[in-house]
């Protein structure tokens, strides 16, 4: 025998259910009087430095119907590539940006939004620069293990084209499924970003 | 004072042992079947964007939203058996971790969540919202109080039934470790016939989902206490990683 290594277990995940809202976004769900609002539902301060952007999209199922109960948590870098919280050693982040926002979907349309700031780039492990990105968490009943992925920008060619993250995914045609279309909603950019949870166009989702 | 050749413990996470959670695909919890994918994991080491996390501050968490008991009650007490449910959040190193946010929901003492999807018969608490947070301290730990969940029935089988359970969400430090979970309570028989619980592969794991009966800590006269330690994944120390200059 040799020594015990000791080391604990992570305690394993179960689903959000059906009534992940009632914890995540009560203010949402109709319980009013207990929080003065939902975490990470507030808009970017006007203070925010970086170009104000809109991301949405829909949470479809293997039928092709949009989820109506998912939950999304999105973390992202500031203007300057910098994150405003744990872990973040290379600078100070933006003051006026906390990087993580949390919404759940519309209760008809399926439809999330985040009116967000463009991320400045991120490197990775290497050195290499990542091309711009925001990290999205999906949680929501029947998914047992919450799902990360993430949106990259469809109007970032040259930087996704050299973007390590994408460069690892082997079928190439997966690759479109992480990148949001650019489209505009008044005159701000808004990107559409619509994720499967399975068929022919499963997004790729990660193991971080 | 920390020994500058002390390890420190910022590196990558240690790769998550998939086999120790349900997988996404569980025929017998039939919401899983379109909503898992069927692809493989893109696997990837872990870059800034995993391993930085929202801060949260006292200041974001209000002075009852650790009392279910308290927090949404207008004419008097919620029905149901007073609880504290307490523990601490560690990494897999059982290092604590602290200033971590914790978010609980739950239904009521007759098993009904305030939620508008709700179809359980049993009746609504006009004096229980069901959620509640709390930031856990320099050692990890945390406590809140509320009243134990009732069981309640879902449509999955015909006749399936959730053990009375208490749902958790935990940030970490690092959006590697976010995690959602949920607690159950020791003694409970319903815990093995779940379909949800069933999930998960292997019987040690459900076990740590379990919270045992902490009568050292239960109030006289007042609550019953439950331990409930959660454990969010390790990371290498940076003394093992070869890391670029500037990284």
């Amino acid at each position: 025998m040799a020594q015990p290594l000791s080391r604990l277990k992570e305690t394993p995940s179960q689903t959000a259910g059906p009534y992940v809202h009632i914890g995540a976004t009560p203010n949402f769900a109709g319980i009013g009087a207990v929080y003065p609002s939902d975490l990470g539902s507030l808009p970017v301060s006007p203070k925010t430095q970086g170009e104000r952007i809109i991301l949405t999209g829909q949470v479809f199922d293997g039928a092709g119907v949009p989820l109506r109960d998912a939950l999304i948590e999105i973390w992202q870098a500031d203007a300057n590539g910098l994150h405003a919280g744990h872990g973040e050693h290379r600078g100070v982040a933006d003051e006026y940006f906390n990087g993580w926002m949390r919404q759940p979907v519309d209760g008809t349309t399926g439809l999330y939004r985040f009116e967000t700031i463009k991320p400045g780039q991120v490197p990775f492990a290497d050195g290499r620069m990542m091309a711009p990105h925001v990290s999205f968490w999906i949680v929501a009943r029947g998914i047992n293990v919450g799902l990360h992925t993430r949106l990259y920008f469809g109007d970032e060619e040259p930087a996704n084209a050299a973007d390590p993250l994408l460069a690892r995914i082997e079928l190439r045609h997966r690759v479109a499924t992480l990148i949001a279309a650019r489209g505009e909603q008044g005159d701000v950019p808004c990107y559409r970003f619509d994720i499967h949870l399975q068929g022919d166009n499963e997004t790729v989702f990660l193991d971080i | 004072m920390r020994n500058s050749a002390a390890p420190n413990h910022e590196g990558a996470f240690y790769q998550r042992d998939r086999s120790w959670h349900p997988p996404a695909f569980t025929p017998d919890y039939k919401t899983s079947l379109l909503r898992s994918p069927r692809q493989a994991l893109l696997a990837l080491g872990n870059t800034l964007s995993e391993m930085t996390a929202p801060v949260f501050g006292h200041d974001a968490i209000g002075a009852l939203d650790n009392d279910l008991i308290r927090n949404f009650a207008t004419s008097g007490d919620p029905v149901g058996p007073r609880i504290i449910v307490h523990g601490r959040v560690l990494d897999e190193d059982a290092r604590p971790v602290p200033g971590t946010l914790l978010e609980f929901w739950q239904a009521n003492a007759g098993g009904r969540y305030r939620h508008q999807k709700e179809s359980y018969l049993a009746a609504l608490d006009p004096n229980f919202g069901g959620c509640g947070r709390t930031l856990t301290d320099e050692q990890g730990s945390y406590w809140f109080r509320t009243i134990k969940p009732g069981p309640y029935p879902w449509p999955n089988g015909v006749n399936d039934w959730r053990p009375a359970h208490i749902h958790v969400s935990v940030f970490g430090h690092a959006f590697a470790q976010r995690l959602i979970t949920q607690m159950y309570f020791e003694g409970d028989t319903m815990i093995w016939q779940c379909p949800i619980v069933r999930g998960i592969p292997r019987r040690a794991a459900v076990e740590q989902l379990i919270a045992p009966l902490d009568r050292a800590a239960s109030l006289p006269m007042d609550a019953l206490a439950y331990k409930f330690d959660i454990v969010l994944r390790g990371r290498r120390s940076t003394m093992f990683e070869n890391r670029m200059e500037g990284n």
